[in-house]
């Protein structure tokens, strides 16, 4: 019943354990290399380069590290880690220990979201049958003096702890409330200690890489992004679901594959990506031009674009820590600015003000949350001002949710 | 609360923080546990949990009242979450709100008067390619429709009064 649509993905091709194997073959320098020379960025969607953040943490001198995967996927349009948890729950798994290795930790954290509770028994099973088999536990392969192991924790309902420092308060114990950074979490991360704090989909990447090496790797994608990436498509397609495709990929090229040809607008990168009109289709999905941690959300036609931006912006003042200003005052006011417009009373004063504190907000908040949280908005404003602005009071509807 | 009901949650907590281990990173896990089974985080609880933790229970309050799943309300044994973001607003969200509303006789963060129900609204739950998508306690439902409510709700009803068996909730873990 909750199968989604899957597309044919390279993970389904990979030998299991080769990547294990192959980084225990080597010395532990030259696994970050081979990640390195993949060029391989972080999955989540921030696109951090994933052999530097191992660097860091291994150049670490501590008696303790940590591999923490995020599986707190909470990108609104994003569900393709779940997909790869209940698929591919090895391959992460086997990405966890090579990182391990990698960095020199012991112990794994899967921090999974609560909303994947029902995910939880299998990967428990997962991992306990992966001890059974000695690919987890003391001396994992029969490889003397490597130890180690991955254990589950719970978050409890907060799209903020999706940011690094916020899942790390939230597996101390603490509220999800980012910190300031630096220190990053590879220096002084869960407990004072080193940790690695990567995607799912990173993380499965990795154990990839490892199996079957960096050129194969870098053979997909573009120069700045290499690879292939698992994409979430949902909204007005034929063919919702879970797909592969190399990054660089247009998004008219995209849209044709999932049979959502004709649309209005695509939003990229989820609510805090941008929203992308048809006059646009041919700009490339990649780090280099428009970003995503692989959520893609189709409009057709008829959508109100400011029935989007307002879903958006009721999420954005909903999942705000509440931290800093910026962002639980901004998103507030963005909010009453898209209510507004509904209403069609919104002055070009106020909306000139409006854009005035997104730059404020982009600039000036702790977090991703607060820095992105405007994008969507602005960015239907902008391609769709004669669709939003001055409406008529007869078209008003009473507020939602 | 009775004095008997106290001191027994008082030492099912404490069994709770010496397997979970006493430390701030428990705090998560115990307030998890104790959440599903009594279905309410009050302020007894919040003083045994900080207690067996040593930290002050202001600091219990301030987590428990952070998170979407946690919360200090006392809530029904089934909590119903109807996802409200993008994919599933655009797949008709509403027409399973109304009915939710209509079949429970409540709003949205309100709990039925038998404390059987509470009736929420999620953030995205990652369903978005078959919204809408509904979530009671950690079963997830897709491509609901206002026929499937009545459905889904009297599996749930099937679990008490007189005609359940025995006294039956769906949880996962």
């Amino acid at each position: 019943m909750i199968t989604s649509t899957v597309g044919p993905l390279t993970f389904s091709q990979i030998e299991p354990e080769a990547g294990l194997k192959a980084a225990l073959a080597m010395p532990r320098a030259d696994i970050i290399a081979e990640i390195n020379k993949s060029s391989v960025k972080g999955r989540g969607g921030a696109g951090f380069p994933l052999g530097m953040k191992w660097n860091f943490a291994a150049a670490e001198q501590s008696a303790e590290k940590f591999v923490i995967c995020n599986a707190d996927e909470g990108e609104p349009g994003t569900f393709k880690d779940r997909v790869i948890l209940t698929e591919f729950p090895d391959l992460v798994f086997e990405g966890m220990t090579i990182a391990g290795r990698a960095i020199g930790a012991k112990n794994g954290i899967v921090y999974l979201r609560a909303e994947y509770t029902y995910l939880r028994r299998q990967l428990e099973d997962t991992l306990a049958k992966r001890r059974e088999q000695g690919l987890l536990g003391k001396n994992v392969l029969g490889r003397d003096g490597f130890d180690f192991d991955i254990r589950i924790q719970m978050g409890a309902g907060a799209y903020v702890c999706g940011e690094e420092t916020a899942l790390i308060e939230s597996l101390e114990g603490f509220r999800g409330e980012p910190r300031n950074r630096p220190p990053f979490p590879v220096n002084t991360g869960y407990l004072g200690r080193p940790s690695t704090v990567n995607n799912v989909e990173t993380l499965a990447d990795a154990a990839c890489i490892l199996a079957k090496g960096a050129d194969w790797f870098k053979s997909k994608g573009t120069e700045k992004s290499t690879g292939t990436k698992i994409f979430s498509v949902s909204g007005d397609c034929e063919k919702p679901g879970v797909y592969e495709f190399p990054l660089g990929i247009s998004i008219a090229e995209l849209l044709a594959a999932v049979g959502g040809a004709g649309a209005k607008a695509v939003q990229v990168g989820g609510a805090s990506g941008i929203c992308v009109p048809a006059a646009q289709f041919s700009r490339k999905i990649a780090f280099e031009d428009v970003p995503t941690g692989g959520s893609i959300i189709v409009f057709a036609p008829g959508r109100d674009m400011l029935q989007v931006a307002h879903n958006f912006l009721d999420f954005f003042v909903d999942e705000s820590c509440g931290q800093c200003t910026p962002c639980r005052g901004g998103n507030a006011k963005m909010l009453e600015g898209a209510e507004k417009l509904r209403e069609g009373t919104l002055t070009l004063a106020a909306l000139d003000e409006l854009k005035e504190l997104a730059e404020t907000m982009r600039i000036a908040s702790k977090c991703g949350l607060g820095q992105t949280s405007s994008n969507a908005f602005m960015s239907i404003i902008e391609n769709f001002g004669d669709e939003i602005m001055a409406r008529a009071l007869t078209q008003s509807e009473p507020a939602r949710n | 609360m009775l004095i008997t009901e106290r001191d027994k949650l008082s030492s099912e907590i404490g069994a709770l923080a010496d397997r979970l281990g006493r430390t701030r990173s428990s705090l998560i896990p115990m307030l998890q546990e104790v959440k599903r089974t009594h279905h309410v985080i009050d302020s007894f609880t919040m003083q045994i949990v900080a207690d067996a933790l040593e930290i002050h229970p202001v600091e219990v309050h301030s987590v428990a009242s952070f998170y979407a799943f946690l919360g200090t309300e006392k809530q029904g044994e089934f909590v119903v979450r109807l996802c409200r973001t993008i994919s599933c607003d655009l797949a008709d969200k509403d027409a399973v709100a109304r009915q939710l509303q209509t079949n429970l006789g409540i709003g949205f963060g309100s709990t039925t008067a038998d404390g059987k129900f509470t009736l929420e609204w999620a953030n995205c739950m990652g369903m978005c390619d078959q919204g809408p998508a509904l979530l009671v306690n950690d079963r997830v439902f897709t491509r609901v429709t206002p026929e499937k409510v009545h459905e889904i709700l009297a599996d749930c009803r099937r679990s008490f009064g007189v005609f359940a068996p025995e006294h039956k909730e769906e949880h996962l873990v």
